[in-house]
């Protein structure tokens, strides 16, 4: 597979510049975390030379990871264990562990930090977790293997897919009762959201397609669809999605299509398709945006693509199966 | 099977029966023995702390027919765990599907039973699809051999119903027997035998020795293989005729040292249906050979070691309901459920024939786990899947094969193809 960039001076010199030009904040590490499932650990990678800083033993099956709304500590979903490791982003070392229930797998933190919102796959259940108080609080029934979980940007919704239901839940934070059922494409998984919560994008893995819902009515609004050259239907299995701040663009990797999808999100256009790794998943930006990294499932590294040229600049030897990518710079 | 069979008790009374699996269900969280739903008379009794449909819900009736008695279930024959074999019935499957419909089923308002019927014969089982078709069920999944599923399937001939063949692999049943209301969860034989020898031409093991049963059923699965070695250019050196017996009469066709001293191969595919015999191939013949077919590595719709796309909670649940792994005609069950509640659900349960139709139309994309969207083929009504190459406790390839494409689906590189069909409805 062409990689390009891999190792190119130019590119190189785009990626330092880029970095350095990076707004300076308090706890910035420039750090580069990626959880590995069949590792047990993240990989801390420096974002400027790619070394590995650090390897951190999770529990089994790390997978979705958050920062804290400070950016001081990391969350890391460990899936075999039932629970979400807790790491301290300066110190780089685990602190301590947050039981969650059964089989975890992804999770959001509402808005001021206070608490958790964790799907448990074989339960098909989301758990409430108080942060502090390191416990759940409360457990809401959903369809079968929920995955993907977001809240709406003023917490009082949570948002959460049921791969085997085909369904969005849609959830009232304050009495965890459902509020809507939404059916939508196959196997849905994740989740991105404009910056007012209007449209709630989901990729359907097995629908091939995103699912844009209305925040507001928590009904079908519309549909993007991939067709990049040279793939049948069947190879685009879209699962990760990030979306710009301001709502413009969103990323949304293709899986088994190798590739990562630019969509406009007012038109709802893809505007362009850059070839990442094996298995693309995991899309994450940093936080001016100008780069999107990418977790290839099957070739165990990480793709690092220039939002602004839309190319690869590097892929990333990670752990084995990188799930997630998160940055602190 | 010493299970008691229950159709009876419940065929009159579907609201009873969706609730005591609800039921059984709120139990399943518990790790105590669970209840069974539909195979314990308690579970009727449970009904009461059930959560209900809501009161104006619109039941779909899936009817489930089963052989009973079914020699393929014999509790012997289960425990032996042949690797080609399932593992017990496949009304498992049935439930555990009907179990994942439960929140569309609410955001619908509709709600998704199973009635569970047993027969002794051909005509038993007819009387009771008779009896639930009058009484309004249009959907049935039927548990029973080929022979058997023939003979449904033409008595129901034109009748505004479907049948979902879960357990038969008959190729016939495909071809010349095909019918327009009966549809195939379960892969055939043609669609195994192409699975593998697409393994063993990726592999260059290109000579085969063909070990052959007695049974009838052995033979169809020695031709499908005949078929597909020259669709694919396998060679087969030599078939020889085995016998499960020790009388030394009979030894050159019971030993499988004499067996397979013959002309050199690659490997040795046993046609095998009940495989008995195939058990004990491995490590008895002259030749260090690997052992496919029955035995060793087989082509199976699904294996419990499947590890992607979902398949491990899959598994999970499964193994929750019935308390033993999923097998292939647990799969079938399961699939042609789901096949239902995606048709019910993608046009908002309409009437009987728009769901016939979009069941059996492009359009319909059926999860099964397996990676790809899986739907019916439209000329023999298969329904077209990704097949695993497995061991006893490994999936080592998932079929088709890189490599091997088709100009409009590669998974039509399994089975029967539209120019191969036969079939006219």
């Amino acid at each position: 597979m062409i990689r390009p960039g891999r190792g190119a001076p130019a590119a190189a010199l785009t990626l330092a510049f880029v970095l350095a030009a990076a707004p300076a904040l308090a706890k910035e590490t420039g750090y580069v975390f990626v959880s590995s499932e069949n590792d047990n650990a993240v990989t801390v990678l420096d974002g400027r030379t790619w070394q590995v800083v650090k390897t951190i033993a999770t529990g089994p099956r790390p997978r979705d990871m958050r920062l804290s709304p400070d950016r001081g500590t990391l969350y890391v979903v460990a899936s075999k264990a039932g629970r979400v490791d807790v790491i301290d982003v300066a110190r780089l070392e685990l602190t301590h562990s947050i039981p969650v229930g059964e089989d975890p797998e992804m999770f959001d933190i509402g808005p001021d930090g206070k608490r958790m919102y964790v799907s448990n796959e074989e339960d098909a259940r989301v758990s409430v977790i108080d942060i502090a108080g390191r416990k759940p609080v409360a457990t809401i029934d959903v369809g079968e293997e929920p995955e993907g979980v977001k809240l709406s940007p003023d917490g009082r919704r949570l948002y959460v897919t049921s791969e085997v239901a085909n369904m969005v839940h849609v959830i009232d934070t304050a009495t965890h009762r459902i509020l809507a059922n939404v059916v939508v494409g196959n196997r849905p998984r994740r989740f991105a959201m404009t910056p007012d919560g209007g449209e709630v994008w989901v990729t359907n893995e097995l629908g091939g397609a995103v699912t844009i819902l209305d925040g507001a009515k928590n009904a079908l609004k519309g549909t993007v669809e991939f067709k990049p050259k040279g793939f049948r239907a069947d190879e685009i299995t879209p699962v990760g999605i990030a979306m710009s701040r301001d709502g413009r663009t969103a990323y949304v990797t293709l899986g088994r299509a190798n590739h990562v999808a630019i969509v406009e999100v007012a038109s709802r256009k893809v505007t362009d398709y850059v070839l990442v790794g094996n298995r693309a998943w995991g899309a994450t930006l940093n936080r001016d945006e100008s780069l999107l990294f990418v977790a290839n499932g099957l070739s165990d590294d990480v793709s690092v693509v220039d939002t602004r040229t839309r190319k690869v600049l590097r892929s990333v030897p990670v752990g084995r199966v990188p799930h997630t990518v998160v940055v602190d710079d | 099977m010493s299970r008691e069979r229950s159709g009876r008790r419940f065929g009159r009374s579907i609201v009873g029966f969706a609730f005591a699996l609800l039921a059984s269900w709120s139990f399943a969280a518990t790790p105590s023995p669970l209840p069974k739903a539909g195979a314990n008379g308690n579970a009727a009794a449970l009904a009461a702390t059930a959560r209900a449909p809501g009161p104006a819900a619109k039941a779909v009736r899936i009817g489930y027919v089963e052989l009973e008695p079914d020699a393929r279930y014999d509790p012997l024959r289960l425990k032996f765990r042949g690797l080609a074999q399932p593992l017990g019935r496949p009304f498992a499957g049935a439930e555990v599907a009907l179990r994942e419909a439960r929140f569309v089923g609410d955001a619908l308002g509709a709600s998704f039973a199973l009635e569970r019927v047993a027969g002794a014969d051909a005509k038993a089982l007819l009387a009771a699809i008779d009896t639930l078709h009058k009484d309004g069920v249009r959907f049935f999944l039927i548990d029973a051999p080929g022979a058997i599923v023939a003979e449904l399937s033409q008595a129901v001939r034109g009748r505004e119903l479907l049948l979902f063949n879960v357990s038969a692999p008959d190729d016939a049943l495909r071809q010349e027997q095909c019918q327009a209301n009966l549809l195939h969860t379960l892969p055939n034989h043609a669609m195994s035998a192409d699975a593998l020898t697409q393994f063993l031409v990726s592999k260059k093991w290109r000579s085969v020795l063909l070990l052959e049963g007695p049974r009838a059923d052995d033979r169809l699965i020695a031709a499908a293989f005949e078929r597909a070695a020259k669709r694919f250019g396998l060679k087969i050196v030599e078939t020889k005729k085995f016998v499960l017996s020790n009388d030394p009469r009979q030894r050159e066709q019971g030993s499988v040292a004499l067996l397979t001293a013959g002309a050199d191969h690659d490997v040795v595919f046993v046609a095998d249906s009940d495989g008995e015999f195939a058990r004990s191939v491995p490590y008895r013949s002259v030749r260090a050979r690997p052992v496919v077919g029955a035995e060793g590595l087989a082509a199976l719709g699904w294996h419990w070691s499947w590890e992607r796309h979902g398949a491990p909670q899959l598994n999970a649940r499964l193994e929750k309901q019935a308390g033993r792994q999923m097998s292939d005609p647990d799969w079938a069950a399961w699939v042609a459920v789901k096949a239902i509640v995606e048709a019910v659900v993608r046009t908002q349960n309409a009437p009987f024939a728009q769901l016939r139709d979009y069941i059996r139309g492009d359009e319909i994309t059926i999860d099964g786990f397996k990676g790809n969207r899986l739907g019916f083929r439209p000329w023999d009504n298969q329904l077209r899947q990704p097949m695993l190459l497995a061991t006893h406790n490994a999936v080592v390839e998932r079929a088709p094969l890189a490599g091997f494409l088709h100009p409009a689906n590669n998974m039509d590189t399994l089975g029967f193809d539209r120019r191969d069909s036969r079939c006219a409805f």
